[in-house]
């Protein structure tokens, strides 16, 4: 504290307080609702972080194709499972050469391919350049996470609007739906539809969505319930509005917070079924690439060419981590008391 | 309490009917009837099968035979492997897939809440930023993608464990460590949740007024309180196991149920896909339902505000 | 008066915060003899509980204590090892919280509950521990002791669950009882009895009680003496009658035109206009002046010295200094005053 300096007597006087309009309320700075969310996200490192890997990912997953020239399901039996190779550049892992027999040689003098060719991820059984197959498997990898995500979300948020205004026997009966589907694991359900419908990539987005939207209905069913006992929209029913007026002009903004995140949580679950799927044979069929196809295609030459499992599986497991991570952060940043 | 489980036992039953059902008729609309697979069979095999199935007979007729041997505990025939009964099929692949399961599950559960009460006691330290990361990886990396890097690793390189087959508990070790990651992980994470909101509680508080010391309190009332909640990701959790155990019997060329399914999933062998599916059902509803009743035993909120007051 | 046992000396305690340090407690002095009930009152966020929780030392944390001493038995509680700590808190010092709807385990017998003090400051036994439980749930007023103790929490209301918490707090006989708004959260009637409960349970064991509440109302039917609490200081404290029927501080006037009074009804309720000084950057002068009609310049710049009224009174406003104007406190608090000595003269005729 600075000097002190006593009272003096011009100090004994009334300032006269203007105390009619002092405001009651803390007012700060008032930020909208979702101004307040993109800040707390925007403020959280590791959400920030996985976003932008994730949109790294995609972005090369998506572009990439355009600038790899090679076709990612041509053959060529006589290149086959070739190590990975960039350039001339001698690098240890990338400079083509393979430990054979306790031998190392250089497989690509050996497999005489042409000077200049090399493939950056190696080769596969049959041949095919293994960098171009990874970059179309993840795309196509994340096109059916995306689409079966967008199904859920067309599915169940207008089965879970629909449950919670719903008349009571309606929406037993659709919760016993619900129940059926739910009393048999997903991976189940998923293989089931998988046998009827004819393989391809349709049906496995559609087998995926089936069971996918079950948890986003449920989510929203139960934050209906929470929003009807709302007043404005007890309010709103007694103005005579239309039920589904209403839920369309109060409810869809209020939900809007557990569509994101649910949303944000369906996709590595798709992603996840798309490889387990492949992974097990019956997903995407051959030649199409999947992150999935490409790690069963890579375990089996696991024991003695371990990349060719290992680089989709990063990949893979990259994309679950980051949309997780993701996932969290949206959680956080709409709700911000769980610490 | 009695009336509350007899009104599920009977939605239970009522389910699995209703799922016998629709498998069935999703089967039945399969251009892989048994005489798509004649060659692999004997006429007196196929006559034989086509008397007690009735497999000539009209759809719904065939449909209440299904449900009346199902019923009785018959399950039908596989088409693979040597024309033997599923319930047979089941009881003999069984034995690996529960001890699997249930060593994940143990292995799983424990370590998480071991994790999850510490993070939480320790809230934003190290071994906090630890567990996260570690809960984060294990529900991000596949089971079947750990099942194939320890194999590789531990089993193929380095030789601790067998890299295949079924010989005992030294078998099991390495596929009960890929399927205990996911359980691991999710129940550490809601477990530090769990823990975080009771620890912040009033009567955390008021114990700690009484004089308990940090031990006490979290022994006495933070622990119990956090893990009655817990329970009920057991349902969910042991049902994933079962899913993930697929694979990872696959992997590990383990003789269970998983490997089983995903066997007769390659090879079109319906009934035993049936089968299987409706005993996975089975499987899940009853967890699903003991879940329940132990969370209503263990918890007293719940305990007495059905039966009225002790 | 009577031996202290407690002595609170210039108390300050920070918490770090995103938004910078709050300094919730700025200074804060007081007493409590042994056997009276010392109300702590104030707005919310006054700091009242702050200041008892740094008395048994639980608090979040990111809370800090800055300066100060609080002397229980000669020993400086800030001082102790949290283990020495552990073995005062729900012995000699024990305290009550505001919601009784959350401050009982709910998966664990209220029986148990009770015991455990006993269990954990003494060796009891678990049989005789039990036995005190019931005799306590029994003295605090739960009918049918013996057999409700083997009930959960949920099994009991409000009111009765703040009677078990009480339980608890007693069946050690502490020498100081900490109750933290004990009565906030319960209806009326049963806000009434819980204080009487209090007040009977003080004449039986003797102890000192630290009643908080921002209710003034509250505080007449079981205080001795009141201190009043504003923007993490102790701004006016007194007997009870001193505080009121003859306030000082204008903010004592402010809380007390604020809460129905019997005897005063009819009058409209006024509530203070503004809201609590911000406690991050806090006002180098009297914080409450820029609420107040009656701030003087001198309360920017300064912060005001408690002035005596009596021996047992004393406030801290520039409005007691002898250069500061005579003031007029508002008409109803005059009229307090008129009553008040009316009420004497019946008392002394
Ligand atoms: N953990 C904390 N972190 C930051 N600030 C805190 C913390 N705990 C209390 N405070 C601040 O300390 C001040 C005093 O709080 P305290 O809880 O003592 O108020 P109170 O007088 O008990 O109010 P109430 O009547 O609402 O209980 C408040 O401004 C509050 O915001
Ligand atoms: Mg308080």
């Amino acid at each position: 504290m600075s000097q002190y300096l006593p009272p003096e007597e011009t100090e004994f006087q009334y300032v006269s307080n203007d105390l009619s309009n002092i405001p009651q309320e803390v007012s700060g700075a008032s930020r909208t609702y979702f101004q307040d969310v993109k800040r707390r996200f925007v403020h959280n490192k590791v959400a920030m972080v996985s976003f932008f890997l994730l949109i790294l990912i995609v972005l090369i997953a998506f572009v990439g194709p355009f600038f790899v020239p090679t076709d990612p399901n041509t053959q060529n039996v006589l290149f086959a499972n070739l190590p990975p190779k960039l350039g001339n550049l001698n690098i240890p892992g990338l400079n083509g050469m393979q430990t054979v027999g306790g031998k190392t040689i250089n497989a690509y003098q050996a497999a005489h391919v042409p000077h200049g060719t090399y493939y950056l991820f190696g080769t596969d059984y049959l041949g095919r350049d293994l960098f171009a197959r990874i970059l179309y498997g993840t795309r196509l990898s994340i096109i059916v996470a995306i689409v079966a995500t967008l199904l859920d979300l067309l599915i169940g948020v207008p089965y879970g609007i629909i449950s919670g205004l719903a008349s009571e026997r309606v929406d037993t009966f659709l919760q016993r739906v619900i129940e059926i589907i739910s009393s048999v694991p997903d991976l189940i359900v998923v293989i089931l539809l998988l046998i009827v419908l004819k393989p391809g990539l349709t049906s496995i987005i559609i087998a995926i969505a089936f069971t996918g939207w079950i948890t986003m209905a449920r989510l929203i069913r139960a934050q209906v319930f929470k929003l009807k006992q709302n007043e404005y929209v007890l309010a709103s029913e007694t103005l005579g509005e239309s039920k589904w007026k209403i839920s369309i002009r109060h409810l869809l903004p209020n939900l809007s917070s557990t569509i994101i995140i649910q949303t944000m949580f369906s996709i590595p679950t798709a992603i996840f079924f798309e490889a387990f799927l492949s992974f097990i044979g019956i997903g995407i069929p051959a030649p199409s690439a999947s992150l999935g196809t490409l790690m069963n295609d890579g375990q089996k030459a696991f024991h003695f060419l371990p990349y060719q499992m290992w680089i989709p599986a990063i990949i893979l497991s990259l994309i679950m981590i980051t949309t997780n991570l993701l996932g969290d952060g949206m959680r956080d940043a709409f709700d911000p008391q769980s610490d | 309490m009695t009336k509350y489980i007899l009104k599920r036992l009977f939605y239970l039953v009522l389910t699995l009917l209703i799922i016998a059902s629709i498998t069935f008729f999703m089967m039945k609309g399969l251009p892989g009837t048994p005489y798509t697979n004649q060659n692999k069979m004997s006429p007196t095999q196929l006559a034989a099968l086509n008397q007690k199935y009735g497999f000539n007979k009209p759809l719904f007729e065939q449909y209440l035979m299904y449900m009346n041997n199902l019923v009785h505990g018959d399950l039908g025939t596989s088409f693979q492997f040597n024309n033997e009964p599923v319930t047979q099929l089941i009881g003999d692949h069984i034995g690996p897939s529960m001890q699997l399961g249930l060593q994940a599950m143990i292995l799983g559960s424990l370590l998480g809440i071991v994790f999850g009460s510490i993070a939480a006691i320790k809230k934003n330290t190290w071994i906090d930023s630890l567990t996260t990361i570690v809960s984060i990886l294990g529900l991000s990396i596949p089971s079947f993608v750990l099942a194939v890097l320890l194999q590789y690793y531990l089993g193929y390189k380095l030789h601790w464990f067998p890299v295949a087959l079924w010989h005992g508990f030294s078998s099991s070790i390495l596929p009960t460590l890929a399927l205990a990651a996911f359980p691991l992980a999710s129940i550490a994470r809601y477990m530090r949740t769990e823990m975080v909101d009771v620890l912040n509680s009033d009567y955390i508080e008021l114990a700690k007024a009484k004089g308990d010391a940090s031990w006490q309190v979290i022994v006495k009332h933070a622990l119990r309180n956090s893990l009655i909640p817990i329970i009920t990701v057991v349902g969910p959790m042991a049902v994933t196991i079962m899913t993930g155990s697929m694979v990872v019997e696959s992997i590990f060329s383990i003789p269970g149920i998983g490997d089983q399914f995903v066997q007769s999933i390659l090879t079109n062998d319906y009934p035993t896909i049936m089968g299987l599916t409706l005993f996975y059902s089975f499987l899940m509803v009853v967890v699903i339902l003991i879940v329940d009743i132990l969370y209503g035993i263990i918890d007293p909120r719940i305990r007495l505000g059905k039966g009225g007051k002790a | 008066m009577s031996d202290k046992v407690l002595e609170v000396k210039d108390l300050e305690v920070d918490f770090s915060t995103l938004n910078g340090t709050v300094h919730a407690i700025r200074d804060v002095s007081f007493d409590l003899n042994k056997g009276e009930t010392l109300a702590l009152v104030g707005e919310s966020g006054s700091g009242k509980s702050v200041t008892v929780r740094s008395v048994i030392q639980l608090y979040a944390k990111n809370a800090k204590v800055t300066n100060g001493e609080i002397t229980f038995h000669g020993k400086n509680l800030l001082e102790l090892s949290p283990k020495e700590m552990d073995k005062i808190r729900g012995k000699d010092i024990s305290m009550i919280f505001q919601d009784p709807m959350t401050s009982l385990d709910p998966t664990m017998t209220i029986g148990k509950q009770v015991a455990e003090p006993l269990l954990v400051h003494h060796d009891t036994s678990e049989k005789e521990a039990m036995k005190r439980a019931q005799e306590v749930l029994k003295l605090v007023g739960i009918p049918n002791a013996k057999e409700r103790m083997h009930n959960y929490p949920h099994q009991f209301s409000g009111g009765q669950r703040q009677r078990i918490v009480i339980a608890m707090a007693i069946i050690d006989n502490p020498e100081i009882l900490i109750a933290d708004e004990p009565t906030t959260a319960l209806d009326v009637t049963v806000q009434a009895q819980i204080i009487s409960l209090l007040k009977d349970l003080q004449k039986k064991i003797g102890t000192s009680i630290i009643f908080i509440t921002h209710d003034l109302g509250v505080v007449a039917g079981i205080a001795d003496r009141v201190a009043v609490m504003y923007a993490g200081k102790i701004i006016e404290y007194g007997t009870t009658d001193e505080i009121y029927y003859d306030p000082k501080h204008p903010y004592t006037w402010g809380l007390l035109d604020s809460m129905p009074t019997l005897g005063l009804e009819g009058k409209r309720l006024k509530a203070i206009p503004g809201t609590p000084a911000n406690l991050i950057d806090p006002p180098k002068g009297d914080a409450f002046a820029p609420r107040s009609e009656y701030a003087m310049k001198i309360d920017e710049r300064l912060q005001p010295p408690f002035f005596k009224v009596t021996d047992t009174h004393y406030a801290a406003t520039w409005l007691l200094d002898p250069k500061a104007p005579k003031v007029t406190p508002p008409a109803s608090i005059q009229e307090r005053y008129n009553q008040y000595q009316k009420l004497r003269g019946e008392n002394d005729g």
